[in-house]
C-alpha cells in the first residue's frame, strides 16, 4: 500500500498526481506534499485517476487540505475520482466539500481534439 | 505565510514509557473509556470491577490470528480500570479486543474465561458483520471486533433543530426495510445513503422527526430458524439484540465493508436535519445479544457479568426482557455506562432523541424490584448533554411492570401510550363503551399526564411492532406462519377488524370500506393531542400479508414498497394533507389539557363535545359517535372533529359559530376522493350552515372560519 504524487506546474496552477491507495499509511505523506502547494495561494488540482482507493483517514486528509486552501483562499479541484471512490466519497458525505471534474490528462485530451 | 493548523504539538504522553510484547507503551488515561486516539498511538481503556488480570489483543485487520497480546501492567490499573496506550500502531489497519481474566464461578455471577476474545463495550465501531446478510465464518474465534474510529466529522453549522416535541410527527421506520425493496430505485438500497435519497419523499410528507429502529451494531444472522414453508433463512432483522451499543451497525452503510458507516450515518443525520427532520433513535438497554447462560459470551459476560445483567441469588439471569438476560440498569457502573452511551450519540452523531424499548426494566432495582426513584431516568433526565433531548419510554417490560401514565417522567419523559393505540383501534372497530375513553384520549389523555401535559403522550395506532395500518382493517387475526413459531408468537389482542373478509379481496365495496379506515384511523391521529407517530408505509397501505411480527422477516413483508405510493396516491394525499392540516392549527398542538374553559375573543370553550345534536354528546355504551370542537387561544378559527364508528350515517347538527365564521369542510372520509380531502386554508364552504350527513364509519372535519378576517365580530 504505497502511495506517489507527483507535480506539475502550469500557468494556471499546481497539478498533483497521485497513485496508489490514500489511507492512514499513505495519507501523512500526501498531507506533506499538499500544504506547501496550498501555501503558493494557487488553484490547485488533485489528480486521483490513478487512486483505487481512498480510508477514512484519506478522506480526512483530503478535507484538511480543502479547510486549509479555504482558509488560505485557494481554490482546490479533484479530478479522475474513480466511480467506487466517488461512491465511498458520496456516501460518506466528503463529496459535499469539493469541486470535482474529469481527469486532467484525459481533459487535455479532450481539449486537444476540440482544438483540431 | 499562512500558518497551518495541522504542524504536530510536543506532549509529555506523547512519549512512551514501558516496552510491552515488544511494543512501546505508557500508561493510558482511564478517561474516556475505549480506544482513543492520541499523538503518536492509541489509548485503551476499559473497566473490570473483578479482572485479575487484563489483556489486550490486538489483530491485523481482517486477520484470524492477533498480531500482539499486550498483558497490561500491573501499574496501568487505576480502581478498576486498566488503561494503556500503545504506540506506533496503524490506527485503521487493527481490530482489537480484551482477554479478562478472572474467577468463574456462575454463583457468585463471575463468569470469567481468559480463553475468549471480548468487543470493548465502549467499541465505536464494530467489524465482523460489515455487510448486510453475509453468512459469517463461524470458526473465528473472534466475531465482533473493536476497531477505532476518527471523530472528526465536519458537521460544518448543523445543530440540534429543538423542535418544540408537542410540534413532532414522528415516522417510525427501519434503517434497510426503507429502500431495500428494487422499487425503491436508489444508488445503495438498505442503506444509510438510501435513506438519504428518500429525504425529499419524507419532506414532502410532511413528517419532521424520523424514529430509527436500532441502528447499533447487531448480528443479523443470529436467528437459527427458517421458514418453514420456504426454507429460506430468518434474520434478526428488527435489530433489537445490541452486540455493541456505541457503535453503528455496519450492515447498514454502503461503506461498511471500508469501516465507514460512521461517517455516512452522520451525513444522513446532517442531510436530515437541513431538510427540518429530527432523529429519534430506538435504542435497546433492557437486554443484550449475550442471552442466558447458553448464550454467546461477546462482551459484557465476560468483562464483568456481575456488573452488567441482574442476576438471580443462584447466579441465573433475571429475564425482565423476555430474551434471557437484563441489563443491570440502576448499577452504578452501568447508569454511567448508558449516559455514556447517549452522550456519545448526542454529541458524535447529533441525535435528537432517543425511544427506549421497554423502559420500565430501566427503573427497576438491582434485585429486580421496581424503584420509586430509579437513578437512571433521573440522571437521563438531567444530564448537561443530554438536556434538550426528547426522551420517549416504552413504558412497560416483559417481567409484567406496566407504567403507562406512570412513568418516572422528572418533567422531561414522554410515553408511548399504549392506552390510545388500544381505544382509537377499538372505536374504529365500532365495539361498543369506548367513546367515553376515546375522549380522554384524543384531548391528550389527561387521565394518564394530567402533571406532565400533552406532549408526554405519544399517540400511535401502529408500530413496527404489530399490524400496519392496512393490516389492521384486512386482518382479524395473526398471520405469522412465516415466523416459525407455529403463529405462536406476536400479540393476540390486536383490536383489530378484517372490514368482512380475511386478507386480499377483490370486493370494491369491503376495499373502499378498508380504504375508510385507514383514513379514519389516520384522520383521528393527526387531530388528537399528543405528539402523532406515523408507521412508514401507512401513508401507502404497506401490509404484512396479515404477519404481526416481523422480526425475523428481511423480504417484501418488511420492506417498503414503493411503487405503492402510485398505487395508493389517494391515502397518501389524504395523510400528507392531514399533516398539513395539524401544522396550521395550533390548538391541536397545544400542550396543555384542555379544561372547557371559554376562548373569551370567540366565545366557545376550548374544547367541546357533541353527538348528533350540538352540545349533546351521547357517552352510553352503545354510542358509536362523537364530536370534538377546539379552539386555542391564538387561532381563530374552530376546529371540528366527528368521528363515527357506527354502520349506519347520522344526521349531525353543527354547534353555531361565533359571528362572521362559517363552517367550512376540510374532510369527509366518507366521500369519494379527490373530494375526501381539501388542502388546508382551502376548505369548502359548507352550503347548509347549520347541520352535516356523516356517512357510515366515516371522520368529518370542519373548520369554522370567515374567508375574510375583515367579516369577524367580536362576541
Amino acid at each position: 500500500m504505497t502511495l506517489n504524487v507527483k507535480e506539475r506546474r502550469n500557468k494556471t496552477g499546481t497539478v498533483l498526481v497521485a497513485t496508489g491507495e490514500i489511507n492512514s499509511e499513505t495519507s501523512g505523506s500526501l498531507l506533506q506534499a499538499l500544504l506547501p502547494l496550498v501555501r503558493e495561494g494557487k488553484p490547485l488540482k488533485i489528480d486521483l485517476t490513478a487512486v483505487t482507493y481512498v480510508s477514512s483517514a484519506g478522506l480526512r486528509t483530503l478535507l484538511v487540505v480543502y479547510r486549509e486552501a479555504q482558509h488560505a483562499g485557494v481554490a482546490v479541484t479533484l479530478y479522475g475520482v474513480s466511480e467506487e471512490v466517488r461512491f465511498v466519497m458520496s456516501a460518506t458525505g466528503f463529496l459535499d466539500f469539493f469541486e470535482t471534474g474529469e481527469a486532467v490528462a484525459a481533459a487535455a485530451k479532450a481539449k486537444a481534439k476540440a482544438a483540431r | 505565510m499562512t500558518e497551518t493548523r495541522s504542524e504536530q504539538v510536543l506532549r509529555v504522553d506523547a512519549y512512551p514509557t514501558h516496552e510491552v510484547g515488544g511494543y512501546r507503551v505508557r500508561a493510558g488515561k482511564p478517561f474516556p473509556f475505549g480506544a482513543n486516539v492520541v499523538p503518536g498511538g492509541v489509548s485503551f481503556s476499559v473497566f473490570s470491577d473483578q479482572a485479575t488480570s487484563m489483556t489486550l489483543v490486538i489483530f491485523k485487520r481482517g486477520e484470524p490470528e492477533p498480531m500482539a497480546e499486550l498483558e497490561f501492567p500491573e501499574e496501568f490499573r487505576t480502581g478498576s480500570v486498566f488503561a494503556m496506550t500503545v504506540f506506533g500502531l496503524d490506527h485503521e489497519n487493527i481490530e482489537y479486543g480484551y482477554r479478562a481474566d478472572g474467577p468463574y464461578d456462575p454463583v457468585t455471577g463471575h463468569r470469567f474465561d481468559a480463553r475468549q476474545v471480548l468487543s470493548d463495550p465502549y467499541a465505536r465501531l464494530i467489524a465482523g458483520r460489515d455487510v448486510w446478510g453475509v453468512e459469517p465464518d463461524r470458526s473465528r474465534g473472534y466475531q465482533y471486533r473493536s476497531r477505532v474510529c476518527l471523530q472528526d466529522f465536519d458537521w460544518g453549522d448543523d445543530t440540534p433543530l429543538g423542535i418544540p416535541a408537542e410540534d413532532l410527527v414522528v415516522y417510525e421506520t427501519h434503517v434497510r426495510g426503507f429502500t431495500r425493496h428494487p422499487s425503491s430505485q436508489v444508488t445503495a438500497p438498505g442503506t444509510f445513503a438510501g435513506l438519504r435519497e428518500k429525504i425529499p419523499y419524507l419532506k414532502e410528507l410532511g413528517i419532521n422527526c424520523i424514529e430509527l429502529l436500532p441502528v447499533f451494531e447487531f448480528d443479523e444472522s443470529d436467528n437459527p430458524r427458517s421458514n418453514p414453508e420456504t426454507g429460506e433463512q430468518l434474520f434478526d432483522y428488527w435489530g433489537y439484540n445490541t452486540v455493541s451499543f456505541f457503535a453503528p451497525k455496519a450492515g447498514y452503510a454502503a461503506t461498511g465493508r471500508y469501516g465507514m458507516q460512521g461517517d455516512e450515518f452522520r451525513t444522513l443525520i446532517k442531510d436530515l436535519h437541513a431538510a427540518g427532520i429530527e432523529v429519534i433513535l430506538d435504542v435497546v438497554f433492557n437486554h443484550t445479544a449475550e442471552g442466558n447462560e447458553q448464550g454467546p459470551t461477546i462482551s459484557f459476560k465476560g468483562l464483568d457479568n456481575a456488573t452488567y445483567y441482574m442476576l438471580t441469588p443462584d447466579g441465573y439471569y433475571f429475564n425482565f426482557s423476555g430474551t434471557g438476560n437484563t441489563v443491570n440498569c440502576n448499577h452504578p457502573v452501568v447508569r454511567n455506562y448508558v449516559l455514556d452511551c447517549l452522550r456519545h450519540w448526542v454529541a458524535d452523531y447529533h441525535i435528537d432523541g432517543f425511544r427506549f424499548d421497554l423502559a420500565a426494566i430501566l427503573g427497576r432495582a438491582l434485585d429486580g424490584t421496581p424503584l420509586p426513584n430509579p437513578p437512571l431516568l433521573e440522571l437521563l433526565a438531567y444530564d448537561p448533554v443530554l438536556r434538550h433531548t426528547k426522551l420517549i419510554a416504552e413504558a412497560w417490560d416483559a417481567g409484567g411492570l406496566y407504567e403507562v401514565g406512570n412513568f418516572p417522567a422528572y418533567g422531561r419523559w414522554a410515553e408511548w401510550n399504549g392506552k390510545y393505540r388500544d381505544t382509537v383501534r377499538s372505536f374504529l372497530k365500532g365495539d361498543p363503551g369506548v367513546t367515553g375513553e376515546l375522549a380522554t384520549r384524543i384531548a391528550g389523555s389527561p387521565d394518564l399526564y394530567a402533571t406532565r401535559g400533552t406532549a408526554a403522550s405519544v399517540n400511535f395506532l401502529t408500530a413496527h411492532d404489530g399490524f400496519t395500518l392496512a393490516d389492521l382493517v384486512s386482518y382479524n387475526d395473526k398471520h405469522n406462519e412465516a415466523n416459525g413459531e407455529n403463529n405462536n408468537d406476536g400479540a393476540n389482542d390486536n383490536n383489530s377488524w378484517n372490514c368482512g373478509a380475511e386478507g386480499p379481496t377483490d370486493d370494491p365495496e369491503i376495499n373502499a370500506l378498508r380504504t375508510r379506515q385507514m383514513k379514519n384511523a389516520l384522520a383521528i391521529l393527526f387531530t388528537s393531542q399528543g405528539i402523532p407517530m406515523l408507521l412508514a408505509g401507512d401513508e401507502v397501505a404497506r401490509t404484512q400479508q396479515g404477519n404481526n411480527n416481523t422480526y425475523c422477516q428481511d423480504n417484501e413483508l418488511s420492506w417498503f414498497d414503493w411503487d405503492q405510493v402510485d398505487d395508493n396516491a389517494e391515502l397518501l394525499r389524504f395523510t400528507r394533507e392531514m399533516i398539513e392540516f395539524r401544522k396550521h392549527h395550533r390548538e391541536l398542538r397545544s400542550t396543555a389539557h384542555p379544561t372547557g374553559q371559554v376562548r373569551e375573543h370567540l366565545g366557545l370553550p376550548d374544547i367541546s363535545w357533541h353527538g348528533e345534536r350540538a352540545w349533546q354528546p351521547d357517552w352510553s355504551a352503545e354510542s358509536r359517535l362523537l364530536a370534538v370542537a377546539r379552539c386555542g387561544t391564538g387561532d381563530d378559527d374552530v376546529v371540528y372533529v366527528a368521528m363515527n364508528a357506527h354502520w349506519e350515517s347520522h344526521d349531525l347538527e353543527l354547534p353555531a359559530l361565533p359571528g362572521g365564521r362559517s363552517w367550512h369542510l376540510f374532510a369527509d372520509t366518507g366521500a369519494e376522493a379527490p373530494y375526501d380531502i381539501r388542502t388546508p386554508g382551502a376548505e369548502q364552504e359548507l352550503d347548509n350552515a347549520g347541520k352535516y350527513l356523516i356517512g357510515p364509519r366515516s371522520v368529518v372535519i370542519l373548520v369554522g372560519r370567515t374567508d375574510d378576517p375583515d367579516d369577524l365580530d367580536t362576541p
